[in-house]
């Protein structure tokens, strides 16, 4: 999943709810959203669980690692 | 006096020139700007008085400042002292007594000016400020590679929202050619067409040290700037023109990250709140549904063919199961939601209808609903709750 559908994915989510919530969704219906939006969650979740932050230099172009416990100074 | 061939010690000097100054600059008043200006904890006020041409360190005594309002860097004052030295530092300062504005320093002035322009240009006008993203992909940030400000800013993003991407756009961020930096590198993030939020960010320091963020170069580049800017410049009591012109101000270079990245937390909260609320719903649903059934057979049990409703039942089942399957693989597992849930599924269990002493007919293996669809002459079963009898034909 790219970052950009975990957005699109969190609009369905709420998509979904309202659906689900309304009075004449019918059963097969809801059991198909129900399912669908498990799914969405479930990956959601992992994405953020297993997001490592990415930190791109502008002007080289390449991906710059910075830790926590970096001690540089200004 | 001293002979010159005297070999005096150290500390003999320095109170010799700290006596000779004390005599010397009694009761003097100076006209300058004030910079570096520092309020220990102790109340005692540090600061540096200068002009184009030179500069004095000053102290001002808590006994001696607490009716005085605090002045910023930049503040052009008249203040009232001696000239003395701190022996222990070997150093000449100014122990201020008094202290009052002489109209606003250069500086200062330079931003009410520009400050004034821009604003009438409409540059601050709440109409222009673009709304900020709240789940970005990509923030751009402008902000001096190696600084405090932007370990500070990747903390914040990695905390809160770690699928965010961070596009760096170094900046020199004080000192010659600062702003002008700043504007290419904002300039260059807009030519990217991924970008969602600008932090524009610097630590602290003192109005000299923040000036490029005055200039009215880097104001109107935010300005000009297509994507959304926010500005975190130096500390809480920090207001720049850049401040005013961008889409968002924060007091700090990490609050700024903050207000341009969701919490992860409120994200996880909503999903885990999402699957709990919709299996309840689903659940509601098909405990409904049961109830309608239920009542149909009630009042038709007589003419409504039993093998029509257990193929209602049967597709209940089913789907039953498919949604079990999903419980199972949810994310917070929930024992009291999940007994729920297979209570309702007793409940839908056909045997129970048979237990009630109903019966299913079966011919060819398919259920008969309606005594039309029987074959008197050909094989059938019928089942019972407590088995199953089968009636065998020619």
């Amino acid at each position: 999943m790219e970052a950009k559908s975990f957005e699109d994915s969190l609009r369905r989510l709420e998509q979904i709810s309202g659906k689900l919530a309304a009075e004449n969704t019918g059963l097969e219906e809801s059991i198909n959203l129900y399912e669908e939006g498990i799914i969405l969650a479930k990956e959601c979740y992992n994405k953020l669980k297993e997001a490592e932050l990415k930190v791109i230099n502008l002007r080289s172009g390449i991906e710059e690692i910075f830790n926590e416990n970096d001690e540089k100074g200004d | 006096m001293i002979e010159q061939n005297d070999i005096l010690t150290v500390a003999e000097v320095a109170n010799l020139i700290k006596a000779r100054l004390e005599e010397n600059f009694y009761g003097i008043s100076v006209i300058g700007e004030i910079s570096n200006f520092t309020a220990h904890i102790s109340g005692h006020w540090y600061f540096t008085i200068k002009d184009n041409d030179a500069q004095l360190s000053c102290t001002m005594w808590k006994s001696f400042n607490t009716r005085i309002r605090k002045p910023a860097n930049g503040d052009k004052v008249v203040l009232s002292g001696k000239v003395t030295m701190y022996v222990p530092r070997g150093t000449l300062q100014i122990d201020v007594r008094d202290l009052k504005p002489a109209g606003l320093g250069d500086l200062q002035i330079a931003f009410e000016k520009l400050k004034k322009k821009l604003s009438d240009e409409g540059l601050f006008d709440a109409r222009f400020k673009k709304a900020i993203k709240k789940l970005p992909v990509r923030i751009g940030v402008v902000t001096a590679a190696g600084g405090a400000a932007l370990r500070d800013m990747i903390n914040v993003a990695r905390r809160r929202f770690p699928l965010v991407e961070i596009v760096l756009a170094h900046a020199k961020v004080q000192g010659d050619g600062a702003a002008e930096e700043i504007v290419s590198s904002i300039e260059e993030l807009n030519k990217l067409d991924n970008i969602d939020t600008i932090i524009v960010g610097r630590g602290g320091g003192s109005l000299e040290d923040l000036w490029a963020f005055n200039e009215e170069i880097v104001a109107r580049a935010i300005f000009a700037s297509r994507i959304p800017v926010v500005t975190g410049i130096g500390h809480e009591i920090d207001f720049t023109i850049a401040d005013f012109v961008s889409d968002l101000r924060a007091p700090t270079p990490s609050a700024a990250m903050e207000l341009s990245t969701p919490n992860q937390n409120d994200i996880i909260n909503y999903i885990s709140d999402f699957c709990n609320k919709n299996e309840k719903r689903v659940q509601e649903r098909i405990s409904l549904l049961h109830q309608k059934i239920d009542r149909q057979i009630n009042s038709y049990s007589f003419r409504k063919p039993e093998g029509m409703i257990n193929d209602k039942y049967q597709k209940l089942d089913n789907t039953f199961l498919r949604i079990q399957n999903f419980i199972d693989n949810r994310l917070n597992e929930s024992g009291a939601n999940l007994n729920l849930l297979t209570s309702a599924l007793e409940n839908l269990d056909h045997r129970n209808v048979l237990k009630r002493g109903f019966t299913i007919t079966r011919q060819d293996n398919k259920y008969i609903a309606r005594s039309s669809q029987l074959n008197t002459g050909k094989s059938l079963e019928i089942i019972f709750y407590d088995g199953t009898t089968f009636i065998e034909r020619e």
